[in-house]
């Protein structure tokens, strides 16, 4: 119920920007207990920066934030830390800070972490931003306070792109990983799909059915260029960036049935790939480039293939159940996630492809493209809840859970962009 | 009469004044732009000369494609569930296009196949192209030229019924037949 709040909480603080909500429905069994102080000076700044940092924290599902009473004077980086008393309230970690106006309009934002278990400082960070940064510096200190808590990159400053279906229009938005500071980077009277990030996270490429057949675009984000990279007699889908970003993966059907291809960004160089008499379709890239993922009916039933990036024959990898589509690996290359059907339900299974253990993630009967977080630690997905499209979200072991929702609209379609350098 | 349907069809039916059919697929129909395929040619006028639109003159002929009463307004095909076996029903459908396609050499078709939204959307995109290509393949068989037919997927994205349900799903897994100017 406190995650439910705080998420309802952020959005009323972040107001009619956020359009996407993220509720938690399910949390990690052992969450690290936060105290965040609110950041001395930070009322200067037109939202509170510590609730942000809160809110992403806590929407992890691995830490819990703890109410921290009004102190006065307001504590600071700089402040004397008395490790007893704020493990007295219960607080495994604690981050003190302060926010400063400079001469120059901007803000300065200091800030430190503590182990007050070990009674240690953990380092800290200071920042300078714009009025407009702050979102993105409240994202950057979650993701510090993340990393040095859990071991791993946080995600919280990353994006993530999904289209949403109003009425007759449909459009590819990109957001903040909260879901705040939704754009539409395509607004068309056609379907659009698959939306997939370039590694370097400037370029979408999806398919569009603007020309009443799918044809493969990317589009630069922040030219909103967009380029024809597959458009031939039949249909052109599923397209899958090389890690490298040299070339991507499509299904086409240009030579009868639907075949995988390669082909440079600019549409040049186009090779074909897989060669069988079914459908092969739904190519992914491993994390080295080595390999690529695929859906296929050869063996009669849709299932998950893989093959030498380079062409070659090609092997099962999905042999449970009668409907196995849409693979996706995880960042590390270890974990295979895609949608089963089970029982007539599609739901997110997870093979892991040393020990060949499969577990299916979730609870729910219609999900559809699922996609790692760039850390492995989340999987974002697109589901059905009462007859509307929603995007959910669920950790990559089944623990954690969120839902996503927008105010109108059926979303679908999501991609988890790369962390940005 | 023959000469008719062959000027209707290359002038890429627009000439047809007629609503279009229950079967053609709304894709076809809701973005078309004025101008798009009209076939409405403009001729030079003479400075000072006036020229004449006369709309009181015998109505055209209706087109065999969308004359109700004939087999050729029939534009659909459907499917069982992940499958694109065309039936044995369809034959006569099949055969007649086939036959239209062979007089009217300068005709064009486009097959658009559909899925049910059940499972991947890119999978379906393939199933739907898997059934377009199907038909296309018969209609080859019997005499169509490559050039006339291109075969294309709408996967699950453009439902004819919206619905949960099977009857909702059996109407969307479809092969739908448009002509040129149809789409």
């Amino acid at each position: 119920m406190k995650k439910l709040l705080a998420a309802i909480l952020l959005c009323f603080a972040t107001g009619a920007a956020a359009q996407l909500s993220i509720e938690i429905t399910g949390a990690g069994s052992q969450r690290i207990p936060i105290a965040i102080a609110p950041f001395a000076g930070e009322g200067a700044l037109a939202q509170s920066l510590t609730a942000i940092v809160r809110a992403d924290l806590e929407r992890s599902g691995l830490f819990r934030g703890l109410e921290v009473p009004v102190l006065n004077p307001a504590p600071t980086e700089a402040s004397n830390v008395n490790y007893a008393e704020w493990r007295a309230r219960l607080a495994d970690a604690l981050v003190l800070g302060s926010v400063a106006a400079r001469p120059d309009g901007r803000f300065e934002v200091r800030f430190k972490l503590f182990d007050t278990v070990k009674a240690a400082d953990l380092s800290g960070v200071a920042y300078t931003l714009s009025r407009d940064q702050m979102r993105a510096t409240a994202h950057r200190i979650a993701d510090f306070i993340y990393e040095k808590l859990t071991g791993e990159k946080g995600v919280f400053s990353t994006r993530i792109a999904y289209v949403v279906k109003r009425g007759p229009k449909y459009e590819l938005q990109i957001a903040d990983a909260d879901g705040a500071g939704e754009q539409a980077l395509l607004v068309s009277f056609e379907p659009i799909i698959s939306p997939a990030w370039s590694p370097d996270g400037k370029k979408l490429a999806y398919v569009s059915f603007q020309q009443k057949k799918p044809i493969v675009y990317i589009q630069d984000i922040e030219l909103g260029k967009q380029n024809v990279v597959a458009n031939f007699k039949g249909s052109n889908s599923a397209p899958a960036w090389a890690p490298d970003g040299s070339r991507l993966a499509v299904s086409l059907s240009r030579e009868g049935g639907s075949q995988i291809f390669l082909v440079n960004p600019d549409g040049s160089n186009l090779r074909r790939l897989s060669q069988s008499a079914g459908i092969d379709t739904e190519p992914v890239f491993s994390p080295d480039g080595n390999h690529l993922y695929f859906t296929s009916d050869r063996g009669g039933s849709p299932q998950i293939y893989r093959m030498p990036a380079g062409g070659g024959e090609a092997q099962r990898v999905t042999f449970e159940g009668g409907y196995n589509v849409s693979p996706r690996l995880s960042p590390d290359g270890k974990l295979l996630a895609y949608i089963a059907r089970n029982g007539g339900k599609f739901q997110v299974a997870v093979l892991d492809l040393a020990t060949r253990q499969m577990q299916i993630l979730t609870d729910s009967d219609k999900d559809e493209s699922p996609s790692f977080a760039p850390n492995g630690r989340m999987i974002l997905l697109a589901t059905v809840n009462s007859g509307r499209g929603v995007l959910a979200a669920v950790s990559a072991d089944g623990r954690i859970k969120q839902r996503l929702t927008l105010s109108a609209g059926d979303v679908r379609e999501p991609a988890w962009g790369p962390f940005i350098k | 009469m023959h000469a008719i349907w062959i000027a209707l069809v290359s002038a890429g039916l627009a000439a047809c004044s007629s609503a279009p059919s229950q079967e053609q697929s709304p894709a076809g129909v809701e973005e078309r732009k004025p101008g798009d395929a009209s076939g409405a040619q403009t001729q030079p006028v003479k400075p000072g000369a006036i020229a004449r639109v006369d709309l009181t003159g015998k109505p055209q002929a209706k087109s065999p494609l969308t004359d109700p009463g004939n087999i050729l307004s029939r534009r659909s095909i459907f499917y069982d569930y992940d499958n694109y076996e065309v039936k044995d029903h369809y034959r006569d459908l099949v055969e007649a296009h086939a036959r239209y396609l062979r007089d009217n050499p300068r005709s064009k078709m486009l097959i658009q196949g559909n899925t049910d939204e059940r499972g991947s959307r890119e999978y379906n995109v393939s199933l739907g192209q898997r059934r377009s290509e199907g038909v296309k393949r018969m209609l080859l068989l019997l005499g169509a030229k490559e050039e006339q037919v291109e075969s294309v997927s709408l996967g699950e994205e453009k439902p004819r019924a919206e619905g949960q349900n099977e009857q909702a799903w059996s109407q969307n897994r479809r092969s739908d037949i448009l002509y040129q100017g149809e789409y």
